[in-house]
């Protein structure tokens, strides 16, 4: 008797929460009413959330802009915080469709782990952050220093091959969640920080006192951070790659979600094709015909994404640099809407 | 349907027991149960085995164990045996294990220490020290575990000065943020001669102990041996470290650059784990061995003074003996609980197996599967090697009992 | 001769001095011999030297309310951080319309545990089977919402207080049935039952509770079939379950072996089969004297549930680090920790008075 009301109560409790799905990860999502986006823990600039719970920032404005090509509307993400360690495994299990979590895309991420990484919405590279009471000015300086970083990072790894490249000895200090990190280091645990350098300007404004620190000027690895998803669903892959190229593609457009409706009676066929309100050379996505417009109109374009999560528009103030269009000198770079 | 009492005929009241029909029969049917209930277990190992199979291999995930002996590239800050970053995620198995067992073992030794003595404190005769141990106890024991150890690491240690101000004993010993900084022996060769003392020192003590029991029950003599013992293990390593020419060598710790140099370092990750879990299981300790004391009939005691024995000998010789065998069986799930909270380091970052190998070595691997299955089976030995030794300590306290 | 006897009772003469009274009390508690009376001046001292500038901090220094940090001004605790985030703490970012159904749900909880543990209440049997099989069901109901119009919370906004008790009970209330299963297995004279059953137990106790929730959350998705999955509060459910489930086992098990044998034979002489022996005859009296272990072992369950911070979840503990790792409310870290210990103080030291008391009322009636 007790038996067959545990096995029922476990079955229930197993279908009310699942989703299943046949086919493919559009279809799924479809079902679901909402794209299920893994994020990071709160983090400034690419991840906020506000005292209700409602996320926003770099990283969240790519799940927003894929939810706004699949329904047409951009509030229809279902967000779920993930450490380090859990990111991935939550994306192979299909826990989150996408993962937006500033991951760097490497060699072995892409062709060992069963993902594939959509493209840098964000070029970055580590740096070091020291306490300025330590008059140090160069990365080179660091011998035998105490270094906090966060666990299960590419950053990890880097740190430990610029150390024995320059021949010096450092204290590795491990944490699993990014505020610990930082956390650690304003107490003066260790003497050094070492992070994406986006990372390293967000968490010094959570510094009890953020003029103590500075980020030296060494970079020392190439980290580009977008989004990934899982490897083998092409449809799905290509989707949320060109949510994120209309984005880019907007600004390069000087398409912004303030002046589209006006954009739209413009006479430009770049334009005109871009916001699919032209026949031929369209994409073949199985999506809304407007669904780059959605994104524009609802998330905006890269540059007003960018300049209200980390730039001038927030309290990172950080410069476009690498992250400037491709004709302004940057990197961002979207192949052509037709 | 027929009743069968109605349909029963003269043949089923002979003496003869009938034979049962199969399903009536228990021992056929709990044949019939145990097969199901093998076959039931065996489909669902199953579809988790095919699920997890077919799940990797579509996620295009590793497997093996092929990872071990590949080169693991990341820094770990306290490790016991050789590390660098060019050692192979192998090798991150074996630090982290040896950190989980240093936190234990020492966290064991403290707790007992200091959960005997809280344990004694409460039957005090002081009413002061009693309330006192009592307050101790029941405010511990009644806090999580990983709330203290977070207390500790979070909001007590980050008080300490940093390392350019640490407070200082004698220029030799330092405390501040980083740890407790003190001067680590180094050992010339000669100084094997002093360990291989220590060793035959503590054969003599055995057999001293041995002899003067034997003499004990033989002629009923008493001989002072816990002090024959002390002169033994402490005087005879010291006579050969001397005779040796002092084969022994302080590395003293100096502040250089943004840290102490040599001396060792106890990072402040192992100081809060270890006094947050000593502390936490000397609670419990303590209400064992209260109870197990308060086990022993006072008749006992009186028995034992009416015997002319002082109060300090009847402890020793009677109530500690029958004490000890209500305690034991308790002290050994406390030690495994010990052993298993060792495992909460993981949220303050100390470099156990937990942190290391199931944290940090399975996010570079990927591979979940195979470094959680490894993780589980060292607790498993260990709860196994523990229970196994405190079994066998066990039967021997128990064939005292006459 | 009569004139010596006295022809009344003589009043009760009081103690001799020196034997009452708190002087003496003092003298054979306090100051027996020279050791003890020093021992006691010392620790008073002591007690003396630690107590005053704690109180000190924690009360009569102490702000108390206020909106912002700029309202700690007077260099003691301050208890403003946890005044300002106290709805935080108590029920996570649960939404704030909603806030009702979570406080509806405690006001339940209150009623029907008081149902259970005050004696003489009518209707105990009905109490009970609403506590284990409805209980859950209209708590998840009301939490959950998604049915009879009222707003779906997700579980990700499910957080401090009322995430820690959601594990905590849930935990103990699903992992009972299959705890008492567990341990009848173990007494099975059946060798294969028994062996699963050990092999269950053992595993299960042996590993550290953090393992089995990284498994949970990392490895379960892994074990079902494709498009399966699980919520992330689920997830943990299930392995806090089974982990309990075989702690549950032992406890339980205890008190089977308590039952004389004679109460399985009897039951078996009355032609019981084995199930309704047990239901019936030794489940009833088994369960009875575990309440005591039942009770502990769940006081250990909801200091475990502190756990859940590893894996990501928001539930007492983890809420409170999160709001003093605020840029607006850094250096607050010892107040969070010290009000985190007095909420869970006052539950496990609760059911621990709770769990002593019916140990010594079980005892009398035998």
């Amino acid at each position: 008797m007790k038996k067959l009301l545990l096995s029922a109560a476990v079955l229930t409790a197993m279908v009310a929460s699942s989703a299943v799905y046949a086919g493919t990860t559009l279809d799924a999502v479809k079902k679901n009413g909402a794209v299920k986006c893994g994020i990071n823990t709160p983090f400034p600039g690419f991840a906020n959330q506000d005292e209700k719970g409602n996320w926003s920032g770099l990283d969240i404005d790519v799940c927003r802009a894929v939810a706004a090509a699949v329904f047409g509307d951009a509030t229809k993400v279902k967000f779920t915080s993930l450490t380090a360690k859990e990111r991935f495994t939550a994306l192979q299990s299909g826990e989150v469709d996408l993962l937006s979590r500033n991951s760097t895309g490497t060699l072995g991420r892409d062709t060992g782990m069963g993902l594939t990484f959509i493209g840098a919405n964000y070029y970055d590279g580590q740096g070091f952050m020291v306490k300025n009471s330590l008059n140090v000015k160069s990365a080179k300086e660091l011998d035998g220093a105490s270094v906090c970083i966060q666990s299960g990072t590419t950053t990890e790894l880097n740190l430990a091959d610029y150390f024995r490249a320059n021949n010096m000895k450092f204290e590795p200090i491990t944490y699993e969640k990014l505020d610990e990190v930082t956390k650690a280091f304003d107490e003066g645990r260790c003497d050094v920080l070492t992070s994406d350098q986006s990372q390293l300007y967000s968490n010094r404004i959570t510094l009890k006192d953020p003029a103590s620190a500075t980020v030296l000027p060494e970079v020392i690895s190439k980290e580009p951070l977008g989004p990934f998803v899982r490897q083998g669903d092409d449809e799905w892959m290509k989707i949320v790659r060109w949510s994120y190229y209309a984005m880019v593609e907007a600004e390069d457009l000087g398409i912004t979600s303030a002046n589209i409706d006006e954009k739209a009676k413009g006479t430009d066929p770049n334009i005109k094709r871009f916001l699919g309100l032209e026949e031929g050379g369209d994409a073949n996505l199985p999506l809304d015909k407007k669904w780059a417009y959605n994104i524009v109109k609802q998330v905006g374009n890269y540059a007003e994404s960018f300049e209200r999560s980390v730039g001038e528009g927030s309290p990172l103030k950080i410069k476009r640099g690498l992250n400037a269009l491709w004709k302004d000198g940057g990197l961002q770079y979207s192949p052509p809407f037709r | 349907m027929t009743d069968p009492n109605l349909s029963a005929t003269p043949q089923t009241l002979s003496t003869v027991p009938s034979k049962p029909s199969f399903w009536n029969d228990p021992q056929k049917r709990a044949l019939v149960f145990q097969v199901l209930l093998v076959i039931g277990i065996g489909i669902l190992l199953w579809f988790i085995f095919s699920n997890t199979l077919h799940n990797l291999e579509k996620r295009g995930i590793r497997t093996g164990f092929d990872f071990l002996s590949r080169p693991a590239g990341f820094g770990i800050s306290q490790t016991l045996i050789p590390y660098t970053e060019a050692s192979t995620f192998g090798r991150t198995f074996f630090v982290g294990l040896l950190n989980t067992l240093l936190v234990a073992g020492l966290g064991i030794i403290f707790a007992t220490i200091l959960g005997f003595a809280v344990g004694i404190a409460r039957l005090s005769t002081n009413w002061l020290i009693s309330r006192i141990a009592l307050v101790f106890i029941e405010t511990i024991r009644n806090i999580p575990p990983l709330l203290q150890i977070l207390f500790w690491y979070r909001a007590i240690l980050p008080l300490l000065p940093g390392p350019k101000d640490s407070m200082s004993l004698a220029e030799l010993f330092y405390l501040h943020k980083r740890g407790l900084t003190i001067p680590a022996p180094l050992t010339e060769p000669a100084f094997v001669w002093t360990l291989w003392a220590v060793l035959g020192a503590l054969v003599l003590a055995f057999l001293i102990a041995r002899w003067a029991k034997y003499r004990r029950e033989s002629t009923g003599q008493q001989f002072p041996v816990f002090w024959t013992v002390l002169v033994v293990i402490i005087g005879l390593p010291t006579l050969v470290f001397f005779l040796t020419g002092s084969p022994l060598n302080w590395d003293i710790p100096a502040l250089r650059g943004f840290n102490f140099q040599g001396g060792l370092t106890v990072i402040p990750e192992l100081t809060a784990l270890l006094l947050a879990l000593s502390i936490y299981t000397a609670a419990f300790i303590a209400e064992i061995v209260r109870s197990g004391i308060q086990s022993v009939y006072k008749g006992q005691t009186e028995a034992a003074s009416a015997l002319g024995l002082r109060p300090n000998r009847t402890l020793q010789l009677v109530v500690i003996p029958q004490a000890m065998r209500v305690i034991i069986p308790q002290l050994t799930s406390q030690y495994l609980n010990l052993t298993k909270n060792t495992s909460l380091g993981v949220a303050i970052g100390y470099p156990d197996l937990v942190n290391v190998f199931a944290g940090t070595t399975l996010n570079q691997t990927g591979q979940a599967v195979e470094i959680i299955f490894m993780t589980m089976l060292v607790y498993l030995v260990i709860s196994l090697v523990i229970s196994m030794f405190m079994n066998w300590y066990n039967k021997r306290m128990a064939l005292v009992e006459r | 001769m009569v004139a010596y006897v006295n022809t009344e009772t003589l009043p009760s003469l009081p103690p001799p001095k020196g034997l009452q009274g708190p002087a003496a009390w003092m003298r054979q508690n306090l100051f027996s011999n020279w050791i003890n009376g020093t021992i006691t001046v010392v620790l008073v001292i002591g007690i003396l030297a630690a107590l005053i500038p704690f109180v000190n901090w924690a009360f009569i220094k102490a702000d108390w309310v206020g909106t912002s940090r700029d309202d700690c001004t007077s260099g003691g605790a301050c208890w403003v951080f946890v005044y300002v985030h106290f709805k935080l703490f108590m029920l996570g970012l649960y939404p704030e319309a909603e806030t009702w159904r979570a406080l509806l749900v405690g006001g339940i909880l209150v009623l029907t545990l008081a149902g259970l543990m005050i004696k003489g209440v009518p209707l105990k049997k009905y109490i009970q089977i609403f506590a284990l099989f409805f209980f859950p069901i209209v708590a998840y109901v009301l939490l959950s919402g998604g049915y009879f119009g009222l707003p779906h919370v997700e579980t990700n906004f499910w957080g401090g207080l009322l995430l820690t008790l959601v594990i905590a009970i849930v935990g103990i209330v699903a992992a009972f049935p299959l705890g008492i299963l567990l341990a009848l297995g173990r007494r099975s004279s059946m060798p294969i039952v028994k062996a699963i059953c050990v092999v269950f137990i053992e595993v299960w106790r042996g590993v550290p509770l953090i393992t089995v929730l990284f498994m949970s959350s990392v490895m379960l998705p892994l074990f079902l079939p494709e498009g399966m999955e699980i919520d992330k509060l689920l997830r943990a459910l299930v392995g806090i379950t089974l982990f309990q489930a075989a702690y549950l086992a032992e406890v339980v098990r205890s008190g089977l072996q308590a039952i004389p044998k004679g109460q399985t034979e009897a039951a078996n002489a009355l032609g019981l089969t084995y199930w309704q022996g047990m239901y019936k005859v030794i489940l009833p009296q088994a369960l009875k004297i575990v309440i005591p272990g039942i009770v502990n072992s769940f006081i250990a369950l909801f200091k475990d549930t502190s756990l859940v911070l590893i894996i990501g979840l928001f539930d007492l503990l983890a809420t409170i680090q999160g709001a003093f790792s605020n840029p607006k409310w850094l250096g607050y870290a010892i107040e969070g920790y010290l009000f985190a210990a007095l909420v869970y103080w006052i539950f496990c030291f609760g059911m621990s008075r709770y769990s002593q008391h019916v140990e010594r009322s079980l005892k009398t009636t035998h």
